[in-house]
């Protein structure tokens, strides 16, 4: 998601041109409040009832009262000592509304306890991820990494204010007076006053230039490094709310019947039997179904079972999932785009004493969020408002204003609390918005619940592509790796979306990342991709290319070291001679681990190491493999680097969740296609981990000053991996396709 | 047809046909949320429930099933009536940091606080039993199982 195309770039820049070109500080600030004010105002349009207002406040509790202290986009401060922390990213578990709290409460002093985290209004201009350019939205690990001085420098810079404040009212110079959790002081007149009461008097004065701001220096910090509580709270009482819990009056909720294969349509539909129940209001025809409007989701789901109708399957898709494998089978022995190339690998295969050569292959995989996809909307003459467990604001933004023909600032987005992600929200398409927004479209002034059942939800697509590897490696006589050669073949996700600028030269780099960066010294490295086509809808999955390519390429460095006589270990440490993060936390791992030491009858140990996102993972896993092939995975070491560690609680959570979210595809998660449909439908087909499956994790975290990387993503890739290496250790088979059959 | 309710202590008449989900009388007719809707086929846990103290997937529960017993919802356990065990789950859910994106955790919490009620010291293949019903797409079993434990430990 690094690789936003020009055109959309362009786009985007225009659409928030419209929305205003606000320069000055002062004007911001207004602007600010006005934005922030329209937090709470949309939410209230509608309410039910009293009371329903703070519960549908994204964290559950109330925002900063009195005129608010706004000296920029991120901090509001009340009358009421309450500081409100403004989040731009979407929480969807990984804890930004934590992390990116953190930041601000570092550099503002405040107490942990007066902070609130409260969801950013949707404005690609001043709640942009600053590596997407002019464009807001969650993903690609980047929350932390994009925000780490803008947020220091606003909690920095609302400090700096408050302490002029504080210095206008006692008379002092500034430098007497001290800021600790949360009150200002001065130690020579015993003075003292919170926040709050300066808050008034700090909005009069002048935002201070950038320049004339002061970060701490780590030794400095008192929250960055710590493990405070989780900011996202309401999640262990139920008050919490998500798109699934809004209630607003008069909403109705829809149902849609989608087609039985993806590249069908309606030809004709008969609802009459649907209809007939008094709590269903209407059956409308949108472009990518039947939708049923009811009262209630009960009744619009059995009124959807009822409906007859007739698809148009003249350009359904037809292939099965084997058909699609043996299909890629024949492509990756012939030659593909260079993703890279050094060396000559060629030469170097043909001259080596030994080739081993293995060829790989993953299903396609649902991302199956516990909260099946579903969308309020609310479209009037002028405007359309929308409630979703927000992730990729601007390009939602751009999609719906082009259906409803607005400008994109009439297009009012609340971002709620997500229920899972893993990037099934973030779609270039906006696939379940759109079509929430057309159904709101034809039931205008009514704010529609679009609810798609878990069936929809598995059924319905973007998923992680399929793909087949083949890898050559060569050893020569004294067991040193010369050559690697690798052909990744699968649809490419990238293409067709903004984000196009990542594919050069034919190359989508999200199916190669990982394998073309492999940091092992090896003389003679080619990696080439061939892109297919399906009419199968793919995208990112947590952690996207790695998700594949560290499969491919830390089982077949394995298979290597073992072939070679070496210790997996040892031989990585060696190739990773110039890559010292690397072989920081491979080194971390394997000690945790007890690497080398015995362990029980049929048990077996695997390590992996992975770079993504510019974080650094490696894991040893234990597993356990009885007399009938049964395996269980007992223990995972984990050891992370991601430069300056913001939370580590967070962190471990994280990496012990990545763990889980990657051992589901290593032991029993697939999408399949049998004749173009899809065969699993809900989570007795489609099984993910549950908890007698979950090993025992600990993980420990390399303590760093490099500026801070995400960990979101970077814990999935290395757990299957090490798995398959494990059980490799105990059984002495190597184990090409996922979810793995021992 | 008219259907008579006991949810957290109070008495409901909602109108509905008998074979509707609870869970969609719970959250479409009471308006009450923090129930979850998650696959509809009692595969995933979200939707648990108390029924007359057992755990139940209200997802696959005929409403008419649930006339004159005792529902017990997460709202009903928050309440400041709520059991000794009810509190010590949420505290040790609260002080184990378990939750990430939090949407499976009311059933999560119910179906551990059924556990407990039954068996105060569970061990861990009563924790599995209980608990493998509810899936977790954010993986924090660990969290749970610890939080599990720590709650029992309170208690006992």
């Amino acid at each position: 998601m690094r690789w936003i195309n020009n055109e959309t770039r362009a786009e985007l820049a225009r659409s928030f041109q419209e929305i205003d070109g606000l320069a000055s500080p002062q004007e911001s600030r207004r602007h600010f409040l006005k934005v922030i004010g329209g937090i709470g105002a949309g939410l209230t349009l509608a309410v039910s009832s009293p009371g329903t207002l703070a519960k549908m406040l994204p964290t559950g509790v109330t925002a900063a009262e009195g005129e608010a202290f706004a000296p920029n986009a991120f901090v509001r401060i009340g009358t009421d000592n309450r500081v409100a922390v403004v989040i731009k990213h979407v929480e969807m578990g990984q804890g930004t509304y934590t992390g990116l709290a953190t930041l601000v409460a570092e550099e503002l002093d405040a107490d942990w306890e007066q902070i609130d985290a409260v969801g950013a209004p949707a404005d690609g201009k001043r709640y942009n991820n600053l590596y997407w350019g002019p464009m807001q939205g969650t993903g690609g690990s980047s929350a932390i990494a994009n925000s780490y001085q803008q947020m220091r420098i606003a909690g920095a810079t609302a400090k700096a204010m408050l302490v002029a404040a504080a210095a206008q009212r006692w008379n002092l110079p500034t430098a007497e007076i001290s800021v600790n959790k949360g009150v200002l002081s001065h130690a020579g007149s015993g003075r003292k006053a919170t926040f709050g009461e300066l808050a008034e008097l700090a909005a009069t004065l002048p935002v201070p230039d950038e320049k004339s701001i002061r970060l701490k220096e780590p030794e400095e910090f008192t929250y960055i490094g710590t493990s405070m509580p989780r900011k996202d709270v309401g999640k262990t009482d139920g008050t919490a709310i998500y798109t699934q819990d809004v209630w607003l009056e008069g909403m109705l909720t829809a149902v849609v019947a989608h087609p039985p294969r993806f590249g069908t349509k309606v030809k004709s539909f008969d609802a009459k039997e649907a209809k007939a129940s008094n709590r269903v209001v209407d059956v409308i025809q949108i472009p990518t179904g039947i939708a049923v409007v009811a009262k209630d989701y009960w009744s619009a789901k059995v009124a959807r079972d009822k409906l007859n109708i007739e698809w148009d399957e003249s350009r359904a898709m037809d292939k099965s999932t084997d058909q699609i494998m043996a299909e890629y089978r024949e492509i990756s022995k012939k030659r593909g785009g260079v993703a890279h190339d050094h060396g000559s690998v060629g030469d170097a295969l043909d001259s080596a004493k030994t080739v081993i050569e293995a060829t790989y292959e993953f299903p396609y995989l649902a991302h199956a969020a516990m909260e099946p996809m579903n969308c309020v909307a609310l479209v009037n003459k002028d405007s359309c408002e929308i409630w979703n467990g927000e992730q990729f604001q601007s390009i939602d933004q751009m999609n719906i204003g082009k259906l409803l023909g607005l400008p994109v600032e009439k297009v009012k987005l609340n971002m709620l609390f997500a229920g899972g992600s893993f990037g099934r929200r973030a779609n270039p398409v906006s696939d379940y918005l759109v079509e929430a927004v057309h159904i709101a479209k034809a039931k205008m002034g009514t704010p529609i619940k679009l609810v798609w059942s878990r069936e929809d939800d598995m059924q319905a697509g973007y998923f992680r592509p399929a793909y087949v590897h083949r890898v050559r490696g060569g050893l020569d006589a004294e067991g040193n790796i010369v050559g690697w050669e690798q052909h990744i073949v699968g649809q490419s996700i990238l293409t067709g979306t903004p984000f196009g600028q990542g594919i050069k030269n034919g190359v989508d780099h999200s199916s190669v990342e990982g394998a073309s960066t492999l940091p092992y010294a090896i003389p003679n490295l080619r990696v080439e991709v061939t892109s297919t086509e399906e009419q199968v809808p793919v995208l990112w999955w947590r952690s996207v290319g790695h998700t594949h390519t560290a499969y491919s390429t830390e089982t077949f460095i394995d298979e290597l070291a073992v072939k070679a006589g070496q210790d997996p270990v040892d031989l990585r440490m060696k190739l990773l001679a110039d890559h010292p993060r690397w072989q920081g936390v491979l080194k971390l791992a394997a000690d945790k681990a007890g690497w080398g030491k015995a362990l029980p009858k049929g048990w077996g140990r695997g390590v992996a190491v992975h770079e993504s996102f510019n974080s650094y993972v490696a894991q040893v896993a234990e597993v356990s493999v009885a007399d009938d092939g049964k395996f269980k995975v007992e223990r995972v070491v984990c050891a992370v680097d991601c430069g300056v560690p913001i939370n580590p609680d967070v962190i471990r959570a994280q990496m012990e969740g990545g763990i889980g979210f990657g051992l589901a595809p290593a032991l029993v998660s697939a999408i399949t296609l049998k004749d173009g449909k899809v065969v699993e439908s809900n989570f007795h087909n489609y099984q993910v981990l549950r908890i007698n499956q979950m090993p025992e994790v600990e993980v420990h975290i390399v303590p760093s000053a490099a500026p801070p990387t995400g960990v979101g993503e970077p814990g999935v890739p290395p757990i299957a991996p090490a798995v398959a290496n494990a059980l490799a250790a105990v059984t002495g088979k190597r184990y090409y396709s996922l979810p793995i059959k021992v | 047809m008219s259907i008579t309710l006991n949810v957290n202590g109070a008495e409901h008449q909602v109108d509905t046909t008998p074979d509707t989900p609870l869970l969609w009388v719970i959250r479409d007719y009471l308006e009450m949320t923090g129930t979850k809707f998650g696959c509809g086929m009692a595969m995933c846990g979200a939707c648990t429930v108390h029924m007359d103290g057992q755990p139940i997937r209200s997802c696959s529960t005929p409403v008419q099933l649930a006339a004159g017993k005792k529902i017990t919802t997460i709202e009903g356990v928050s309440s400041s009536a709520a059991s000794p065990v009810s509190r010590a789950v949420q505290q040790a859910w609260d002080d184990g940091q378990v939750v990430q994106c939090g949407y499976c955790q009311s059933g999560q919490i119910m179906s551990a606080i059924a556990l407990l009620e039954k068996n105060p010291k569970p061990t861990d293949a009563d924790i599995d039993s209980a608990m493998s019903g509810n899936i977790c797409r954010c993986n924090t079993y660990q969290r749970i199982r610890g939080a599990i434990k720590e709650a029992s430990k309170q208690l006992v």
